[in-house]
C-alpha cells in the first residue's frame, strides 16, 4: 500500500502544471461555447501539441503518440480538475470511435477520420439503440441491404446525442436477417449530410433534447464505411461498450458533485440555522460521504489494477451500478435540503445553483437507466462477478 | 502508487484462513457458543501460536509491528469465520499502550497480559454508569465490556475521556447479548488502580470502530458466499433459483454494496498507519459504511436462502447476529457519522 507518487510522475506533474499556467490565457472559457468553436479546437491542438490531450493516439493519426500511462493521464486529469482550465473535448467521436478505429480499422479508415476527430474538427454520433432494441441491443432492425458498392439503409435510431451537430456517424445495422441476431450486424460510419436521413430531438423529463430520434429512409451509403467485416459489427460494438462504461460513474466527478453539496449545505441557512447544523440533514450527508469515500477507494483499486494489466473484476464491475446512484442520491439530498426553494428550476431570484440540482436529480435518473440499465448491470455483476447462472434460454414455440 | 495488499499480506489472510477454517469450523463455533470451555481454550491457543497478540505490539517490545491495516485483514477473516477471539480489544490496546511505550507491552505481545475493553462510556454513558478517578483510582461502572472475561487487565476511560488500563479485579457480571460467539460483561470497579493515564483521544475509538467495521467486512462476505453457493444449488420450479432474476439481483446488490467497503477499510487503514489526518475521518465513514452494507446483506443472505435461512440448521443466524451486533459495537451508524461529521468540523 503506497498512495504517493514516484519522483517520475511529481516531475511530469511539474511538467503539466508548468504547460497549464504558460498557456492559460489562451484556455476557453464558459462564454466559448458550441461545437467547431475556433477558440476550442485552437486550444484543443495545443493540448495535444503538448500531450495533455490524444496523449496516446500515435502521431501519424495526430496524436501525441505517447505511450499508455495510467497514472500520467490521471495526473493530467487531476490538474485539469484543480486549476479548472478547460480540459480536452470528449465525445463519442473521441472516446468511442477513434479506439475503435485504432483497433479495427483498415489504414484508409484512420487516415481519413482519426486527425480530424480528436482536433473537434469532426463530429460524430452514435446509432446504436433502437425504439424495438434496447437492453436487447442485438435485436437491431434498421436493415442495409446490398446494391453494388452501396448499401441501402432503411429504418430508425434512438438515443442519439449530438445528431444535430454531427457530420458522421457510426451505426449498426442488420446486414444479414437470416443469421443468427449477433451474426448479421454490421458496424457501418457514413455522413450525416447522407440525404433521407431525418433527425428529431427528443425532448425528455428536463425539458430539454439532450438526444434525438434518427430515421433513415433509402439512405445510400458507401461499403468503405464499413469497419472491420461485414456481419461482425456485433465484436465491433462490444470493443466500442468497453470504452463507453468507463465513462460512467466516475468517481472523482461524484466527489466533486459532493462538495458542491457540502459548500450549499454551510452557506444556506432556513429559520437561522445552517443547513448543516440541521442533525438530520448533516447524517445524511455523511451516509453519502462513507459512500464517496468508499466509491473513491474502490476507483484506486481499480487503477492499481490496471497499472498491472490485471482484471479490476467485482470492484470494477459495479461502479456505473454505484456511481450513477449514488450522484442521482446527492442530489436529492440537495433537493431536500433546500425544502421549499429545492423544487424551483430555469429561472428566478431564490433559484439555487441555477437550478443544477433539480436539473441532475432527472438527468442522473437518465444516467441510472443508459449505458446499460441498472437492472442489466446487476446481471452482468452476478453472472460475471459472482458466477452465477444465465437466465435459460425460452425454448422456440 | 499501488492500492493493493502486499503479498506478506495476502500471505496473511490465507494462513490465518487455514488456521481458522479447522479450529473455528461451523461445529467448533457452535460448541464455544453453548460454552464449551476446551473448544475456546483450542481456538485461543491456535491463534496465539499464529501470534494475533504479538501482531501490533511494536518490535522493540517484542511484538510484530504491524499497522492498522495488517488488524483489519485480520479481524476480516475472524468475521468471516465468525470466531470467537480477543484479538480486537489485544490490538486496540496494543495500539495505545504502543504509542504510549507502556510497561506491559511484552506481556501483551507473549499473552501474559489479556486486555478487555471497558470504553462504551466513551461515547454513550447511561445513568448510573461511568468512572470517577479520585487520588488515581477508579470507582464506577462500566456497561458491555469487551473480551473482559479472562482479562488480566481493561481498558477504559473516566468521565473527562481519560484513558487507563487497570488490573481486571472488578466484579464481572455477564450481560447476555444476541451474538453468543463473543462475550460482554459490566465491570464494576472500586477504586482500582490506574497503571496507565492517557488524554482522550480519536484514535482510540476510530481504531475500534475500523476493526468492528473490518469484521462486518468478513462476516458480510460470508453471507453473500453461502448465499450464492446455496442458490447455485437449491432447485425451484425446476432450475436452480440462482438462475431467476430476482435472486441473481439481490445478490448483486449484496456484492455491489460490500465491495467498494473493502477499499473503504484499506484506506482509512492505511490512512492511520500512515498517520494521516483524516484516519479517523475516514474509519468512522467505514464504521457507518459497513453497518448498513452489513445490515442490508445479514438480512438478503438470510431471505435467499428462504425458510432455511431462518433456521438454526444452516447456523446463517450466526452471522445475521455477528453483523447485528458490529453494528451497534463502539457506537452506532449515526454516531460514527456525528463523529465524522465533528471530526471535519461540520458539527458544531
Amino acid at each position: 500500500m503506497k498512495l504517493d507518487l514516484d519522483p517520475e510522475y511529481e516531475a511530469f506533474r511539474a511538467d503539466v502544471v508548468e504547460i497549464l499556467s504558460t498557456n492559460a490565457h489562451l484556455a476557453p472559457g464558459p462564454e466559448d461555447k458550441g461545437y467547431k468553436n475556433p477558440k476550442r479546437i485552437a486550444w484543443q491542438k495545443l493540448l495535444i501539441r503538448n500531450g495533455l490531450a490524444a496523449r496516446t493516439i500515435p502521431k501519424e493519426y495526430g496524436g501525441y503518440g505517447a505511450e499508455p500511462d495510467i497514472l500520467k493521464a490521471r495526473i493530467i486529469a487531476a490538474e485539469f480538475a484543480r486549476t479548472r482550465i478547460q480540459g480536452p473535448m470528449s465525445g463519442q467521436g473521441i472516446a468511442m470511435l477513434v479506439p475503435t478505429l485504432l483497433e479495427l480499422g483498415t489504414e484508409e479508415q484512420k487516415q481519413a477520420y482519426i486527425r480530424p476527430t480528436i482536433e473537434g474538427e469532426m463530429i460524430w454520433c452514435q446509432g446504436y439503440s433502437e425504439p424495438g432494441a434496447g437492453s436487447d441491443l442485438a435485436a437491431l432492425r434498421t436493415a442495409a441491404v446490398e446494391d453494388g458498392d452501396h448499401y441501402v439503409i432503411n429504418g430508425s435510431k434512438i438515443w442519439t446525442s449530438t445528431a444535430k451537430q454531427a457530420d458522421m456517424i457510426f451505426c449498426l445495422v442488420r446486414t444479414d436477417p437470416t443469421a443468427k441476431k449477433h451474426e448479421g450486424i454490421t458496424y457501418i460510419t457514413f455522413p450525416m449530410t447522407t440525404p433521407g436521413i431525418e433527425i428529431r430531438p427528443l425532448v425528455d423529463m428536463t425539458g430539454t433534447a439532450n438526444f434525438n430520434e434518427v430515421f433513415f429512409t433509402d439512405v445510400r451509403v458507401p461499403k468503405s464505411g464499413v469497419i472491420y467485416a461485414p456481419n461482425k459489427g456485433w465484436q465491433v460494438a462490444n470493443a466500442t461498450l468497453t470504452h463507453e462504461r468507463g465513462m460512467l460513474g466516475d468517481p472523482n466527478a461524484t466527489k466533486a458533485r459532493f462538495l458542491e453539496l457540502v459548500t450549499l449545505m454551510k452557506s444556506e441557512s432556513v429559520n437561522g440555522q445552517r443547513l448543516i447544523d440541521n442533525p438530520m440533514l448533516r447524517d445524511r450527508l455523511i451516509k453519502l460521504q462513507s459512500e464517496v469515500y468508499a466509491m473513491q477507494a474502490n476507483g484506486l483499486r481499480i487503477m492499481t489494477s490496471r497499472l498491472k494489466s490485471e482484471s479490476p473484476g467485482l470492484a470494477g464491475l459495479i461502479v456505473k451500478l454505484n456511481g450513477c446512484d449514488l450522484n442521482h442520491e446527492i442530489a436529492r439530498l440537495a433537493i431536500d435540503a433546500l425544502g421549499e426553494l429545492g423544487i424551483l428550476y430555469e429561472e428566478g431570484e431564490h433559484l439555487r445553483s441555477e437550478g443544477s440540482w433539480q436539473w441532475r436529480y432527472m438527468y442522473d435518473l437518465g444516467l441510472i437507466i443508459g449505458g446499460g440499465t441498472a437492472q442489466i448491470q446487476k446481471n452482468i455483476i452476478a453472472e460475471r462477478g459472482l458466477g452465477m447462472p444465465r437466465e435459460p434460454k425460452l425454448a422456440k414455440a | 502508487m499501488e492500492f493493493a495488499l502486499s503479498e506478506d499480506q495476502r500471505m496473511l489472510q490465507d494462513s490465518l484462513k487455514g488456521v481458522l477454517s479447522e479450529a473455528a469450523s461451523l461445529d467448533k463455533v457452535r460448541k464455544i457458543a453453548a460454552g464449551d470451555a476446551a473448544a475456546l481454550a483450542a481456538l485461543d491457543t491456535a491463534l496465539e501460536e499464529f501470534g494475533l497478540a504479538a501482531l501490533m505490539v511494536p518490535e522493540t517490545f517484542g511484538g510484530l509491528g504491524l499497522g492498522a491495516l495488517d488488524a483489519c485483514l485480520v479481524q476480516e477473516q475472524l468475521g468471516y469465520f465468525i470466531a470467537p477471539s480477543r484479538f480486537l480489544a489485544t490490538a486496540v490496546s496494543a495500539d495505545l499502550l504502543g504509542r504510549h511505550g507502556n510497561a506491559h507491552l511484552p506481556g501483551l505481545a507473549s499473552s501474559e497480559v489479556k486486555v478487555g475493553l471497558a470504553l462504551t462510556e466513551l461515547f454513550s454513558r447511561r445513568d448510573g454508569a461511568g468512572l470517577k478517578v479520585s487520588g488515581g483510582k477508579l470507582t464506577g461502572k462500566s456497561l458491555l465490556a469487551l473480551s473482559a472475561e479472562g482479562a488480566t487487565h481493561l481498558l477504559t476511560s473516566d468521565e473527562a475521556g481519560g484513558l487507563h488500563l487497570v488490573e481486571a479485579l472488578g466484579a464481572l457480571a455477564v450481560m447476555k447479548t444476541i451474538d453468543r460467539t463473543r462475550t460482554f460483561h459490566e465491570v464494576t470497579f472500586k477504586d482500582a488502580p490506574s497503571a496507565l493515564k492517557a488524554p482522550a483521544e480519536d484514535r482510540l475509538i476510530a481504531l475500534a470502530r475500523l476493526l468492528v467495521a473490518a469484521d462486518t467486512l468478513g462476516a458480510a462476505q460470508a453471507m453473500i458466499d453461502k448465499a450464492v453457493a446455496y442458490a447455485a444449488e437449491r432447485q425451484q420450479f425446476g432450475r436452480v433459483i440462482g438462475s431467476f432474476q430476482a435472486v441473481k439481483h439481490m445478490c448483486a446488490e449484496m456484492a455491489a454494496k460490500l465491495e467498494p467497503g473493502r477499499a473503504l477499510i484499506w484506506h482509512a487503514a492505511h490512512a492511520l498507519d500512515t498517520s494521516d489526518a483524516e484516519g479517523p475521518v475516514m474509519a468512522n465513514l467505514a464504521k457507518s459504511y459497513l453497518a448498513e452494507a452489513g445490515t442490508f446483506i445479514a438480512r438478503t443472505a438470510t431471505e435467499v436462502h428462504g425458510g432455511m435461512g431462518f433456521t438454526d440448521l444452516v447456523g446463517l443466524h450466526y452471522w445475521y447476529k455477528r453483523i447485528g451486533v458490529n453494528r451497534q459495537l463502539f457506537g452506532s451508524p449515526e454516531q460514527a457519522r456525528e463523529s465524522a461529521a465533528q471530526l471535519q468540523g461540520f458539527a458544531a
